[in-house]
């Protein structure tokens, strides 16, 4: 080896050590120094953590869409996000028609069986468009080289959002109140409104109903089957094709899901809503280590945790101003992190590993 | 899309494919109404008083229904072609029909903002439901047209087409055109040709039988053959008169203009010159970089502090002192955030830096750095490049557009340079095959970390003059738009070819700039645009002969030139 390579070596190991321990320095210090100063009582912590919590569940939902289809295509569905904001805004639409026939508010029954009908209203309408997209956008792309298919994808982001806009207007829609939602939860130190509930409930609901759909069904096997290796499985008569579209499918379906739950949650949804939960979302799966179910769930709920918490916790000690503007910053910053020093993710599988 | 078999079958399922070509038209046609396409370019004429944008847009929208299922028409007869056309443009327009019937009976405006009664009154000529068989007979009849303009013989369908064209671009062109042509000798023909808004009818007439003419005559495309047919010193001989008048046009372009155009240029330019730069780190060493805007931060924000009058001012120096070190610290930037993620491949690497591009404009606008970079109030008072009097004939942004011209030229030339020398044969041994690179001895870090701080620096060139047209810089123009431009107009232009990045930048930056209804449309545009060219030609609108003669073997490129997207290439690894 050339000496000029082994010095560059070198100094990018170093670079990286230097890196790790900045981030570790940063928040080590900084979360003895917040602990230390003692403003912050443990209420609102256990709110942070709920807040987080809540969030993570979305990201969790939205996650399991990009890691099916990794999984199955490698390849970053960019669109996912704007799929999201789809949901979202066809569960608007929905909760606007309940709300004027006085069925989303009318009892406690009628009120959850409306948030049901918006949440179903929601993953029909995303799953045919991404069933739409993956028919146009993708198809003629599987065996491409992998920049195009993201390329691609990226268009369809742009083609999506821009949809919206001009469908429904650059405004910003505000959900309809559900008054059940807004209560508190009678547990005195929680200090979490049902909608939190609602939200954390239902996401690991439809995430345990995934996770046993693709582990012990027929279906499910064959999307796994597909994953560990397209050519093979057709050889064994597997649908490939089916396979992918059902992924695409199934993923739509959560993140039309997770737009209603959003909407719910943070009560107002725009053009752009999906854009950064999506990038989010990305990193939670990456977190969790790509291609892998239950990672995405792990990843997102932690993701969700560490932007809630992290801002107070890491940079308030440090004396940073507004560190609420800066929660952003921490969940790119960990999704570099994570790129760098641990692609495979806190589940890594061997996907990640052998292709990423 | 599957190519048709030539087999016999019965006349029902023959007639399927053109029926799902009109129903497609159909939706396309209703997609272009409610998502506001028709109703704000409504506002603009092609023809003065006879027919407005977004009346043509539609019209475009039968005439491709008609054409594609004349192609597709059964026995290929001419009847049946214009059958065909007729009937696919018909069930296009039901669509618009079944659109009005349904908004006259509920009030779809409470979903669709763009649903009003205009949109209908558009339709049906102001008739609404007494008026809903007219998109029918209006699409029906675009369609036949459209069919029997195909059937007809090469020598006559070409003047037609191209007359057509002409009149489009001119309606489109003519608010632009006119101003500067009512001010010289050319003032009377201006008046004959353009109303105050879009071409006159006898202009458009004008137009399109001029043009018609002339192809007829001497056809484009016989003027390329004929020059392809000349000897190689006779071509030459040929070329450098041509690109003289072409640097003579590109150098008197805003002076010509005014200051409008000037401004539009000098930004164009500016993408030219970054369209240069990601054009090293994509097209050539196959980085995809999301976070280009970062570079182009460090480049604005250095000559912000370094130039500033300001409160931010740190030195007060002139723009061109604090040129070479806002490029400087750009690829210095670039190193620092490249040796950490260069490692990552591919798809990753694209996401990574996205992170970073959003962290740096998170940061920029942050109460954080505000005591240094001002905030979301930005850096104000960075001085002109060159301190001319206003009337002087490079005030303004016609001298930024002179020194990004110059820049852009300076990047190109580098680049160009370096495309053969052994680091740009490494880059494109890298964008090939990582594996297999580093086998051969390319050492993938060093070589990936020049191409990245290359793209760096030119991203932060471009940033300073960008600082130095503006004046001001908030930490708001630093969104990941700017990025994902730059990345648009590589890729429509193609991939590692420079002249491709001004075609690039001229259809997804001056466009929107110069036309308002666009701009409300630009991101739509460029998501269709990326779609199409990755499914139909991912080598690019001008793609590079090197990347030709070196991706694809000879019948390889057959294929390519077929349209065949999944056939030549290897497969994902």
């Amino acid at each position: 080896m050339r000496r000029i390579d082994r010095l560059t070596d070198l100094a990018i190991a170093g670079f990286l050590w230097a890196f790790r321990i900045a981030v570790l320095l940063i928040v080590v210090v900084g979360s003895i120094a917040t602990l230390a100063s003692g403003k912050y009582s443990l209420e609102t912590w256990v709110d942070l953590v709920g807040n987080g919590l809540t969030l993570g569940s979305i990201y969790a939902l939205i996650a399991l869409g990009y890691t099916m289809v990794y999984g199955i295509l490698r390849m970053i569905n960019f669109a996912h996000g704007e799929i999201f904001t789809a949901g979202a805004f066809a569960g608007y639409f929905m909760a606007v028609a309940l709300a004027g026939t006085g069925l989303l508010n009318a009892n406690p029954v009628a009120s959850l069986l409306s948030i049901g009908l918006m949440i179903l209203v929601a993953m029909a309408t995303s799953t045919v468009l991404a069933m739409g997209l993956e028919r146009i956008a993708y198809r003629r792309l599987r065996t491409a080289p992998r920049l195009v298919p993201l390329i691609s994808a990226i268009g369809a982001s742009f083609f999506l959002q821009y949809t919206i806009r001009g469908l429904f207007g650059p405004g910003i829609y505000a959900y309809p109140d559900v008054a059940i939602l807004g209560e508190q939860v009678p547990i005195e130190i929680l200090n979490m409104r049902w909608v939190d509930v609602l939200v954390i409930v239902s996401a690991l609901l439809m995430m345990s109903v995934l996770y046993l759909f693709v582990m012990r069904t027929r279906l499910g096997t064959s999307i796994r089957a597909v994953s560990e290796d397209r050519d093979t499985a057709a050889l064994m008569g597997i649908d490939a094709n089916r396979a992918i579209v059902l992924t695409f499918a199934i993923g739509a379906a959560m993140a039309g899901a997770a737009g209603v739950l959003y909407g719910l949650k943070y009560t107002q949804v725009y053009f752009f809503s999906g854009f950064v939960p999506g990038i989010k979302a990305f990193t939670a799966a990456v977190l969790g280590g790509i291609g892998n179910v239950p990672g995405a769930m792990l990843g997102g709920l932690f993701l969700g945790l560490i932007e809630s918490v992290g801002p107070t916790l890491f940079l308030d000690g440090l004396n940073v101003p507004s560190p609420n503007q800066l929660k952003d910053v921490i969940g790119f910053t960990m999704l570099v992190l994570v790129l760098v020093f641990r692609p495979s993710g806190i589940l890594g599988e061997r996907v990640a590993r052998a292709r990423a | 899309m599957t190519r048709e078999q030539p087999a016999p079958r019965s006349r029902t399922r023959a007639s399927w494919p053109i029926v799902r070509i009109g129903l497609l038209g159909g939706v396309i046609a209703v997609y272009l109404c409610l998502v506001g396409i028709v109703p704000t370019f409504d506002e603009r004429q092609l023809i003065a008083g006879v027919i407005s944008l977004g009346e043509a847009s539609l019209i475009l929208a039968g005439v491709g229904t008609g054409y594609l299922a004349a192609r597709r028409a059964p026995g290929g007869s001419r009847r049946a072609e214009v059958a065909a056309g007729g009937l696919a443009g018909g069930l296009a327009g039901s669509l618009l029909t079944l659109l009005v019937l349904i908004g006259s009976v509920v009030d779809l405006r409470s979903v669709f903002i763009h649903a009003s009664p205009e949109l209908y009154d558009t339709l049906t000529f102001g008739l609404r439901v007494t008026g809903c068989w007219i998109p029918i007979a209006v699409g029906a009849l675009v369609g036949a047209i459209a069919a029997l303009v195909v059937a007809l013989p090469d020598s006559l369908r070409r003047p037609i087409t191209w007359g057509f064209t002409a009149v489009v671009v001119m309606g489109l062109f003519s608010g632009l055109l006119r101003t500067p042509l009512l001010t010289s000798p050319l003032a009377g023909l201006a008046r004959f040709l353009f109303a105050p808004d879009g071409l006159t009818v006898a202009g458009a007439v004008l137009v399109f039988v001029g043009v018609a003419a002339a192809v007829a005559i001497r056809g484009p495309l016989t003027a390329r053959r004929r020059y392809d047919a000349l000897p190689e010193r006779r071509r030459r001989a040929l070329l450098v008169p041509a690109l003289l008048v072409a640097i003579l046009v590109v150098l008197m372009f805003p002076i010509s203009m005014g200051s409008f155009f000037a401004q539009v240029i000098a930004i164009v330019t500016i993408y030219v010159l970054m369209g240069f730069g990601m054009n090293i780190t994509l097209g050539l060493a196959g980085l995809l970089d999301l976070g280009f805007v970062a570079f182009f931060a460090v480049g604005a924000y250095t000559v912000g502090l370094l130039t500033s009058t300001g409160e931010f001012g740190l030195a007060g120096w002139s723009w061109w002192a604090a040129v070479p070190f806002a490029v400087l610290f750009a690829m210095a930037f670039a190193a620092f955030l490249g040796l950490p993620i260069l490692r990552i491949r591919g798809d990753y690497l694209a996401i990574a830096t996205l992170g970073f591009g959003e962290i740096v404009r998170i940061l920029a606008g942050s109460d954080l750095l505000k005591a240094w970079l001002g905030g979301p109030q930005g850096i104000l008072g960075i001085p002109k490049p060159i301190d001319v009097p206003p009337g002087h004939p490079l005030a303004g942004p016609v001298q930024i557009y002179y020194i990004a011209l110059a820049c852009a030229a300076i990047v190109a030339f580098v680049a160009w340079r370096l495309r053969g020398s052994r680091l740009g044969r490494s880059w494109m041994a890298i964008r090939e095959d990582e594996d297999v690179a580093e086998a051969l001895g390319v050492n993938l870090v060093q070589t990936k970390l020049l191409a990245y701080m290359l793209g760096g620096a030119f991203a932060g060139l471009g940033g300073a003059v960008f600082a130095g047209l503006v004046g001001s810089i908030f930490a708001s123009s630093m969104q990941l738009f700017v990025s994902l431009n730059v990345v648009a107009l590589v890729v429509v232009g193609g991939m590692g070819s420079n002249p491709g990045v001004i075609v690039g930048a001229i259809f997804l930056i001056a466009l929107p700039e110069l036309f308002r209804e666009f701009s409300e449309y630009r991101f739509l545009f460029y998501g269709v645009a990326l779609i199409a060219m990755m499914l139909y030609r991912p080598a690019g609108l001008l793609p590079s002969r090197i990347v030709k003669r070196e991706l694809y073997s000879p019948d390889e490129l057959d294929a390519t030139a077929r349209g065949d997207a999944s056939s030549p290439r290897p497969a994902a690894s």
